[in-house]
């Protein structure tokens, strides 16, 4: 178990209200797993990646635990926590294109993330970061090094921000969309690189994209509205999905028809009473209109937050 | 042809022109004739002795001009130098930080911006003693200002930026992210704030100067015009020919020289001028 989060909440106070972006998340990932969390496009996933790097604005607050490696991050020092970020949990970002600083050379810029860490001297650490742009398969790599990122085609800059995410060789990835905006093909380079490369890492995958998440992750968690509804190993959520909104997203997936879920994600200041999912469940009873349900184990680690569960 | 060429062509002039003034500067004493401080006979007209014949009280007029290229060429880079650098810091502390620091920093900017800079700058230079460094002060006084607004409001864009939040992410710290992410970004800007600055403080010195606030053992151009501005036969006569306009020359070739360099360099270093350039005119 690398790394266990209870009770999380992250909260960002506004003008408009409290925005819950992540309320009492529970899970925990193992030391060689790929977790899938999945959902809409702000149901706060993006955020539970910045809270486990401590990289949100200052205004949140966080309440819980994320014990990583037998210490809770959310204690951690800002001083400690550089010496985390990039060393021992790194991140890959989505937006490759502005990911990377245009006024300098890319092996510069993966060389950075081992100077930061490793004390390497300069040569060492450029040489380093030749071989990580040879380890994502960029072509004649040491003259690549030299070039800056508007030399690099959209999918070869995502391989550079693989490579810069794992030059230190962290032992968690939290890897945010990492093939957002990349067309099939490179996707599917894309995603057999990442396979490969983070065998033996953990790594928090978060994405909309279920066909990227069936191929990368051993579990898979739905969160909707700031809060997990389902979780499960892989087969588990793909063969015998329980909670409606899962339903929904595999209904959504091209070979299933396409079938969009009717409704939007609730507001996360102002959730619906009841079960937060309930104005968009075609299964919704009295029960769901009025209470929140829990997440509760069905099967052997299959857990689910719906008060119909069986159906 | 295309504007990209003008530019060009005026930013080597420019360069041409600073270039010429640099080595005048540096070897004044090789270059020039005579001793500026030493008197020789007053008031005589140029003759193949005194090129630029002598002054009121008989000094060699061009050497005085070359003399004189030193002390406002100094008096530039040293404010420019100082005050870039200033600005510079204070630009990126409070765009970067934000918070406190920032609101102190701007609304000392405001206040600035708003004081008319000239007839302040000669409001204390009239209480201080007379001394280049003196001079130098009061201009570095409100020569960071700008930078500093330029340069934050610069920063607040880069600092969004994903590759900011991804060296962040590498757990580089702050400093760290400033000095290699930030600063190399805003460098173009500064490095143009830095000639304009330049230019700005040859005509403001010339003016203080003009206006008898200069040093006056180290005589910059605009002390030499102060000077031939007192003779009481200056326009009654010819004597302005070579006394008034050899400075006055230098001053707009120095302004010009800064001015084209700076243009030229806006040009290049910002895209979104970039774009108009490319077009035929």
């Amino acid at each position: 178990m690398i790394m266990r989060i209870s009770d999380l909440k992250t909260n960002f106070p506004t003008p408009d209200g409290i925005v819950r972006a992540v309320d009492t998340i529970d899970l925990s990932i193992r030391d060689t797993e790929t977790f899938g969390l999945i959902g809409e496009t702000g149901c706060g996933k993006t955020v539970l990646g910045l809270t486990i790097m401590r990289l949100l604005h200052p205004a949140a607050t966080m309440e819980g635990e994320i014990i990583y490696k037998g210490k809770n991050l959310l204690e951690a020092s800002e001083a400690e926590m550089r010496t985390i970020r990039g060393r021992e949990i790194a991140i890959i970002l989505q937006n490759p294109t502005t990911s990377l600083n245009p006024v300098m050379r890319v092996g510069e810029q993966i060389a950075e993330a081992i100077r930061l860490h490793q004390g390497l001297n300069k040569k060492d650490a450029a040489a380093k970061a030749v071989e990580m742009l040879d380890a994502v398969r960029i072509p004649s790599p040491s003259q690549r090094a030299n070039e800056y990122p508007h030399e690099f085609s959209g999918g070869m800059k995502q391989r550079v921000m693989i490579a810069m995410g794992l030059a230190c060789n962290p032992s968690f990835i939290i890897a945010d969309e990492p093939t957002k905006g990349l067309d099939v093909t490179i996707k599917a380079q894309i995603v057999e690189l990442m396979k490969e490369m983070t065998e033996r890492k953990a790594m928090l995958l978060i994405t909309h994209d279920l066909s990227v998440a069936r191929e990368l992750c051993d579990r898979i968690a739905l969160m909707y509205a700031g809060e997990l509804v389902e979780y499960a190993p892989l087969k588990g959520i793909f063969e015998s999905p329980l909670h409606p909104y899962t339903r929904g997203f595999l209904g959504s997936l091209p070979e299933r028809g396409l079938v969009p879920i009717p409704g939007m994600s609730p507001s996360l200041i102002d959730f619906p009473d009841g079960c937060r999912f309930h104005p968009r469940c075609e299964h919704a009873t009295e029960v769901c209109r009025r209470e929140h349900p829990e997440l509760v184990e069905f099967n052997a680690g299959h857990f689910v937050r719906c008060h119909h569960a069986r159906s | 042809m295309t504007r990209m060429k003008v530019n060009d062509v005026l930013g080597s002039l420019g360069l041409g022109i600073l270039a010429i003034l640099v080595v005048v500067a540096i070897f004044a004493p090789q270059i020039a004739p005579y001793d500026p401080h030493h008197t020789y006979k007053r008031m005589e007209r140029p003759s193949s002795e005194h090129l630029l014949g002598t002054n009121d009280i008989g000094n060699d007029i061009l050497s005085e001009v070359i003399y004189g290229t030193r002390v406002s060429l100094f008096i530039a880079f040293m404010v420019s130098i100082t005050a870039i650098t200033i600005g510079t810091s204070l630009g990126l502390i409070a765009g970067y930080s934000g918070g406190v620091a920032e609101f102190m920093i701007m609304r000392i900017v405001d206040i600035f911006l708003t004081i008319p800079r000239l007839v302040l700058i000669i409001v204390i230079a009239a209480f201080m003693p007379r001394s280049i460094w003196n001079l130098i002060a009061v201009f570095i006084i409100f020569g960071w200002v700008m930078t500093a607004r330029i340069v934050r409001s610069e920063v607040l864009t880069l600092r969004n930026q994903y590759y900011v939040e991804s060296a962040r992410m590498l757990g580089g710290s702050n400093l760290y992210i400033l000095w290699r992410h930030i600063l190399p970004n805003v460098i173009p800007l500064v490095v143009v704030q830095f000639i304009m600055e330049a230019g700005h403080v040859i005509v403001a010195e010339a003016g203080l100067s003009f206006l008898g606030l200069g040093d006056p053992v180290a005589r910059s151009w605009g002390t030499t015009f102060h000077y031939a501005f007192e003779c009481p036969t200056l326009y009654t006569s010819d004597v302005w020919m070579w006394w008034m306009l050899p400075p006055g020359l230098c001053i707009v070739a120095t302004v010009l020289g800064f001015t084209f360099v700076g243009y030229a360099l806006e040009e290049r270093l910002n895209p979104k001028l970039k774009t108009v350039v490319g077009m035929e005119i």
